[in-house]
């Protein structure tokens, strides 16, 4: 059996009256990759928000039960988000590069995090780019917007970013839902590649990339957790009859 | 199937004849201001201090007193308009009375210039005793462009797509960090734009500083904050309802007032220059 990196105890989350997420047990294993699929609407953004705690800057919102990082809960009120958001890295669903110049845009997180050393900082650029598979195509022009960039590219320096601050788990939002199939592969690859030293929690609408990607899936609807296991059990033989019509194309 | 252009083409001529409108009165205020004034501009005018009960002699000691005062409300109102606004728009719990602010804010916007005049006789002037100076006047006229600065920096700050403060945050940056070196830099030309609009503001204005800092006359050049002040918009005020030569001193209130815009407009220039510089490094 896996390590368990994450875990979720009974969480349910509440958007003023409107309740989110109902009573969701789920275990993330290190090193693996752990898809989140289901319809729109039916609380995976919610869940992965709650696991770097971005849902904090909503107003009106309510948890309860625990949530797990290394057994450590990180909801703790001695525990800062920050704190948290250092490890639990985010790629968000449309690339969100800062409006800085490419070199900037890696080096912002090591620098908000106290980090002066300007040879430490160009080594960590250049490796995290090359970790995400960007290096090739930016490093004659490090210190040009990273606006001018393709989505696709965008999307890899968003990655690269992540990398830099050494989290230990990242999560994807739908990272591929502005892409291009060629950009899709390319973040496909990169994530199976990247699963090797991080732990990964990836929301999907698209079931191939669920299937491709994935070594758990977890099946969401309507706020609840319906079906959770190994991804090839759940696109093979799924226990639940909801689950089955979903992967299927039934319904969503 | 060929579908009728007419609607179409009769909404652009619609928009095309408002547009030429705008622009016609624009040039005809400015060649109206430049033609009458443009004859009495010279070294002198621009140099030297009124003579022969103001006939004579030029405007410097107004144009000084307006730098002065535009100056000294931009340095007071810039920094609390902003700190406002970013408590307003980053800070602030979502709640009732922090709507009551907002509001209240929007509607000093609309008071009428000669109350805060009057505020700052009644506070500056006499209250705290500053007397009718330079610093009653840049104080009052500060309050007076203090919502629009709030106002104008709230839109730039709101404008600002939450998908970069949800980056910074996610890489660990603090909500100060955030502000600090993402939302501001975003904003800024935005805040800019806030800031040419109440310079324009400030520098025309002429009730508020009616009764807290403006003279008619005043001999050489302010000597220090607590001294009141020769301004353009009051000295064009005075030469066209006091003194005894109306057709020369009509002239030079024309004058002035070409003096007063053309002000303005290298102000804002500047302001649009940085505004651009700033762009371009974000964008590209």
């Amino acid at each position: 059996m896996y390590i368990n990196k994450i875990s979720a105890q009974n969480v349910n989350f509440y958007y003023g009256k409107t309740h989110a997420l109902k009573n969701i047990n789920l275990d993330i294993y290190k090193n693996q990759v752990t898809a989140i699929i289901g319809p729109s609407g039916c609380g995976k953004s919610t869940f992965i928000r709650l696991l770097n705690r971005m849902n904090e800057l909503i107003p009106f919102t309510r948890l309860t039960g625990n949530i797990y990082l290394d057994e450590a809960d990180i909801f703790d009120p001695t525990i800062d988000a920050v704190e948290i958001r250092r490890r639990v890295g985010m790629v968000f669903q449309k690339p969100n590069p800062f409006p800085k110049s490419i070199f900037d845009n890696i080096a912002y997180g090591l620098r908000v995090n106290g980090i002066r050393d300007k040879e430490y900082i160009n080594e960590k650029v250049e490796k995290s780019l090359k970790r995400a598979v960007l290096w090739e195509e930016v490093k004659h022009r490090l210190h040009e917007s990273a606006l001018k960039l393709s989505g696709g590219q965008q999307q890899r320096l968003c990655i690269a970013r992540c990398l830099a601050v050494e989290t230990k788990v990242i999560l994807f939002d739908e990272p591929c839902a502005s892409l291009d199939p060629i950009s899709t592969a390319k973040i496909e690859e990169l994530i199976m590649e990247l699963k090797k030293d991080y732990t990964i929690v990836i929301v999907t609408h698209n079931m191939q990339q669920a299937a491709r990607v994935s070594d758990y899936a977890a099946f969401f609807l309507l706020g609840e957790l319906v079906e959770s296991g190994r991804t090839q059990d759940i696109f093979t033989a799924p226990k639940n009859k909801k689950t089955e019509a979903y992967i299927t194309g039934r319904f969503g | 199937m060929r579908r009728s252009n007419l609607p179409q083409n009769l909404g652009f001529l619609l928009l095309w004849i408002c547009m030429i409108t705008t622009l016609f009165f624009l040039l005809a205020l400015l060649f109206f201001i430049v033609s009458k004034g443009i004859r009495i501009i010279s070294w002198e005018f621009l140099t030297q201090g009124p003579r022969q009960f103001m006939t004579q002699g030029g405007i410097a000691p107004a144009i000084v007193g307006t730098i002065y005062l535009t100056m000294g409300a931009i340095i007071f109102a810039l920094p609390l308009g902003l700190a406002c606004a970013i408590y307003l728009c980053e800070y602030s719990p979502k709640s009732f009375i922090v709507n009551l602010i907002r509001i209240g804010i929007n509607n000093l916007a609309g008071v009428p210039s000669v109350v805060f005049g009057l505020f700052g006789l009644a506070v500056f002037v006499k209250f705290f005793g500053f007397g009718v100076s330079i610093l009653s006047g840049a104080l009052t006229l500060g309050i007076l462009v203090l919502p629009g600065i709030i106002s104008s920096t709230q839109e730039a700050l709101l404008a600002v797509p939450q998908s970069l403060r949800e980056a910074s945050l996610a890489v660990g940056a603090t909500h100060w960090q955030t502000i600090k070196k993402i939302v501001l830099p975003s904003a800024l030309p935005g805040i800019l734009t806030g800031v040419i609009l109440s310079i324009g503001r400030v520098a025309g204005e002429t009730a508020p500083i009616l009764f807290t800092a403006a003279t008619f006359y005043k001999k050489g050049y302010p000597d220090s904050v607590f001294s009141e002040v020769m301004a353009l918009p009051y000295h064009i005020y005075a030469l066209m309802t006091e003194g005894t030569h109306p057709i020369r001193q009509t002239e030079i209130a024309y004058g002035s007032a070409l003096v007063l815009v053309f002000l303005v407009l290298v102000i804002s220039i500047l302001a649009i220059i940085v505004r651009q510089r700033q762009r371009i490094i974000y964008v590209h």
